[in-house]
């Protein structure tokens, strides 16, 4: 991976890239920065093979009796779940710009643990390297999901090597959580008070009790399913007197959570845009902040909705439902008040902001039709259906991918030291919006049609919607590929950046040099102000 | 954009529905308009406007922002529980018909002894109740036409009912992924006015009736022999649908899966004045076809109908 890093002009001041070239320097590094890119690198080649599973699917799904065999295409879906979900989507944020930032922002030198947090990324690819194998071998063929019995009792394919691969993986993100909220509460600059913190480390704060509190139950799960399998231990299968709604309780228990893993870090990221570009403070800081903690405590007692048709207790049921409708609010009040925030502003549509612009109209699509299958009498019809990947899909590629592309735009010149070519940005922006409604938004309206989800055939009357999101696909593939080639382009060539290219507030771009030497900061940070204080305000009180 | 609507549910749901998207869609519309209208009116014209004034917050509007939507969403729960619980609770007076999903087909039992491939007939105008039984993996028995489907669990049995309105051929899916074939485990529901119905039945091969074909299982696996025979287990006349006194001092409704549980597991609850481990399991003994036959025999020696439970 080394290999692949350009080298800057000798004559720059020293920073983390420079110091030293050698592949042991980045294998062996302990900075958090260079750990960051370790991730950056391994996520988005994670993301490329996740993407060519997806590009198989709508390849297969344009022709009503499917292109491939049935088998095959049921590990396309199964392989690109599994690879976008525990291998892209949990660490992508977190792992990366929470990693390069977070300690930057507020005012550390590292990690709480860089050592550990080295141990994470070793761990993630010891994970990543099971489910490539996984992948080798034959795939598997149980859906992300691994519901039993099928995946413990009559699945032919190599559940226990994906299983592994997610069991590990698992604890790199648990010791990323762990990381991030050590750092958080011991080691924040003077002055760095909680009411100071940049949003992004309040919604990086939040995902990481998610992941130290859930991750552990999906891994004890996923344990369960491979006793099942190998041992026939009687804990899912009921021919062995075992329960296989129980497996559904307790997967849901993190996985809903983790829903939220892959979207409050993205909101952390749109906060911080959506200040800089619009030159004000974000409207109801505390109320932003606080509500990335609602989500993460409310996100925990929402996994039965997942179980509206499986037999569930209709009252268990109900107070399902109740408890999602009220999750929903913190995130209603995430929206509007981005949306306030641009009142009165002095905005530009740099690309950035054009990705944070299109998050909050995806997410808020993505956010209201979560509102139908909340609603537990129309769940029953659109469950495990098409309309059910699209809400998804609008949250977590509309919301979190979004987020992730403006991020990188946002910091490309802190981690680089240079500038991308906004014309270029511009331009991919505007296609992977329009590739992803086009590809998307008719999923809706086959799911309410009733088109049932990972079929690989299908009734003739939904071919037209079909082609439809098919030919939106395309078009969202050429999107990814463009920052895909002028990101490494500008890695190398691009316009070199001064230290503060957007004017923004925040520690990471007033008080450290671009790109960062190893500890980040030449003069120990001091914090005088109140976060995002475009208008220069002196702070009277607090929030 | 509407599939088609044949169930008394159908309708129902279509107008929750409509509720959501018509909400949906006003408040995406209102915040596309905010933000478009801050995005041109606030730009910012010349890299040396002013840094606008900050504007910290406003509680008011927290509030506002908050409670309004959440009375909407209220509405949406209430609504969408309620016909939740209606749509999953059976009438009393259903006409009973038996399901059992395996990979990868839908193999349909009626008392009267037809039975039929992946095609369930039903009549209009009457409920129709589905016991649903899967031999292997979940499955989910979907029929978009009625906005209805339920998940079929292996090792239990679930209820699924539905009046139907209007005749016509409507599909049937499997919505819970089960494997290679799945997206081939479809079928059709043809639904058909009453007497057109009373026509099929007649003309079906139906010979011998589920209730029959459980008599001579209740016979073959000696069943027969302490349940009316020597009377060493409890008898069997007018137990279904009653409550039913356990060992352990609860008392337990014989409902389908009150008797599925006491065939392949009967020492999960013992019936008072009996002793465990007197009754043999069946647990993989007796497919599911079989259990619901035996289940429809056991039925038919009771004088009352089950009792619907929420």
């Amino acid at each position: 991976m080394s290999t692949t890093l350009p080298r800057p002009e000798t004559t720059e001041r020293p920073n983390y890239l420079n110091v030293d070239y050698s592949w042991k320097s980045w294998l062996f590094t302990t900075d958090h920065k260079r750990i960051a890119l370790l991730y950056l690198f391994s996520i988005t080649a994670f993301f490329l093979v996740g993407a060519v599973f997806a590009g198989l699917m709508r390849l297969n799904l344009l022709f009503p009796d499917g292109l491939f065999e049935h088998d095959t295409y049921n590990k396309f879906f199964t392989m690109h779940g599994v690879i976008m979900v525990f291998f892209f989507l949990v660490p992508s944020i977190p792992a990366t710009l929470g990693n390069f930032l977070l300690p930057i922002m507020i005012g550390a030198r590292d990690l709480a643990f860089p050592r550990i947090n080295l141990l994470s990324w070793y761990i993630y690819i010891a994970g990543g390297l099971f489910a490539v194998l996984a992948i080798l071998k034959g795939g598997v063929d149980t859906g992300w999901t691994f519901y039993a019995p099928f995946s413990t009792t009559y699945s032919n394919t190599h559940v226990i090597l994906a299983a592994i691969g997610v069991f590990v993986s698992g604890f790199s993100s648990i010791l990323t959580g762990l990381n991030f909220i050590v750092t958080v509460h011991k080691m924040r600059a003077p002055g760095m008070t909680w009411s100071r913190l940049p949003l992004f480390v309040w919604a990086h704060y939040a995902t990481s009790l998610i992941q130290v509190l859930g991750t552990p139950v999906v891994a004890i799960t996923i344990v369960l399913l491979m006793l099942e399998r190998i041992l026939h231990a009687g804990i899912f299968d009921p021919n062995l007197g075992g329960d296989p709604v129980l497996f559904q309780h307790l997967f849901w228990f993190y996985s809903h959570p983790a829903v939220y893993i892959m979207i409050l870090p993205g909101m952390g990221v749109v906060s911080e845009i959506i200040a800089c570009y619009s030159r004000k403070g974000i409207f109801g800081y505390g109320f932003v902040a606080f509500s990335s903690v609602a989500i993460a405590v409310l996100g925990f007692m929402v996994w039965g909705h997942h179980l509206f048709v499986a037999g569930q207790s209709m009252y268990a049921s109900m107070v399902f439902s109740f408890i999602s409708f009220l999750v929903a609010v913190p995130s209603a009040i995430k929206v509007f008040n981005w949306t306030a925030t641009m009142y009165k502003g002095s905005i530009t549509f740099d690309t950035p902001m054009l990705y944070a612009l299109g998050f909050i109209g995806l997410f808020t699509i993505g956010g209201l039709t979560g509102l139908f299958l909340a609603t537990m009498a129309i769940d029953v019809h659109l469950t495990d259906t098409y309309f059910v990947i699209a809400h998804f899909h609008y949250v977590m590629v509309g919301g979190m991918v979004l987020a992730f592309l403006g991020g990188v735009h946002f910091w490309f010149p802190k981690m680089t030291g240079r500038l991308y070519p906004e014309m270029w940005a511009r331009l991919a922006a505007a296609i992977i919006f329009v590739g992803f409604n086009l590809t998307f938004f008719p999923q809706f309206i086959l799911g309410y049609l009733g088109m049932p989800r990972r079929y690989a055939t299908y009734a003739q009357e939904f071919q037209v919607l079909h082609v439809l999101s098919t030919a939106g696909a395309s078009i969202l593939g050429v999107g990814y590929l463009l920052p895909l080639i002028y990101l490494s382009w500008a890695w190398r060539k691009g316009e070199r950046s001064s230290q503060n290219p957007w004017q923004a507030k925040g520690l990471e771009w007033e008080q450290s040099p671009t790109p960062p030497p190893t500890f980040n900061f030449d003069v120990p940070p001091v914090v005088t102000e109140r976060p995002y204080n475009y208008s220069e305000e002196v702070e009277v009180g607090g929030y | 954009m509407f599939p088609a609507a044949a169930s008394t549910a159908a309708p129902q749901v279509d107008a929750l529905y409509i509720y959501l998207v018509v909400l949906s869609v006003v408040m995406t519309t209102l915040i596309f308009i905010a933000i478009g209208f801050f995005a041109y009116k606030y730009r910012r014209r010349s890299p040396e406007d002013p840094m606008p004034r900050a504007i910290h917050g406003s509680l008011p509007m927290e509030v506002t922002w908050s409670v309004i939507p959440f009375l909407f969403m209220l509405v949406m729960f209430a609504w969408g529980t309620k016909l939740y619980f209606e749509n999953y609770t059976p009438p009393r007076n259903t006409l009973d018909i038996y399901v059992v999903g395996k990979q990868w087909m839908w193999k349909v039992q009626y008392p009267d002894g037809q039975r039929e491939i992946n095609e369930l007939h039903v009549p209009t105008g009457r409920p129709v109740k589905l016991t649903l039984a899967s031999e292997d993996v979940i499955h989910s028995f979907y029929i978009p036409a009625f906005r209805l489907k339920h998940d079929v669990v292996p090792g239990s049995y679930q209820t699924f009912w539905f009046q139907a309105t209007e005749p016509g051929r409507y599909h049937l899916f499997c919505a819970e992924y089960c494997g290679t074939n799945h997206s081939r485990m479809i079928g059709w529901v043809d639904v058909m006015d009453p007497v057109s119905y009373q026509n099929w039945l007649a003309g079906g091969a139906a010979g011998v009736s589920m209730s029959q074909l459980g008599e001579k299982l209740f016979e073959k696996y000696g069943c027969i022999t302490c349940h009316v025979t020597n009377r060493s287990g409890p008898p069997l006349d007018n137990v279904f649908g009653h409550p039913v006194q356990l060992a352990d001092g609860r008392t337990v409704l014989a409902d389908e899966p009150f008797l599925r549980e006491s065939i392949l597991n009967p020492n999960a609850k013992v019936v008072k004045g009996y002793k465990a481990n007197v009754m043999p399991v069946y647990q993989g003994q007796i497919d599911e076809e079989g259990l619901l036959q035996l289940i429809v025999y056991i039925k038919s020696l009771s004088q009352t109908h089950p009792q619907a439970r929420p």
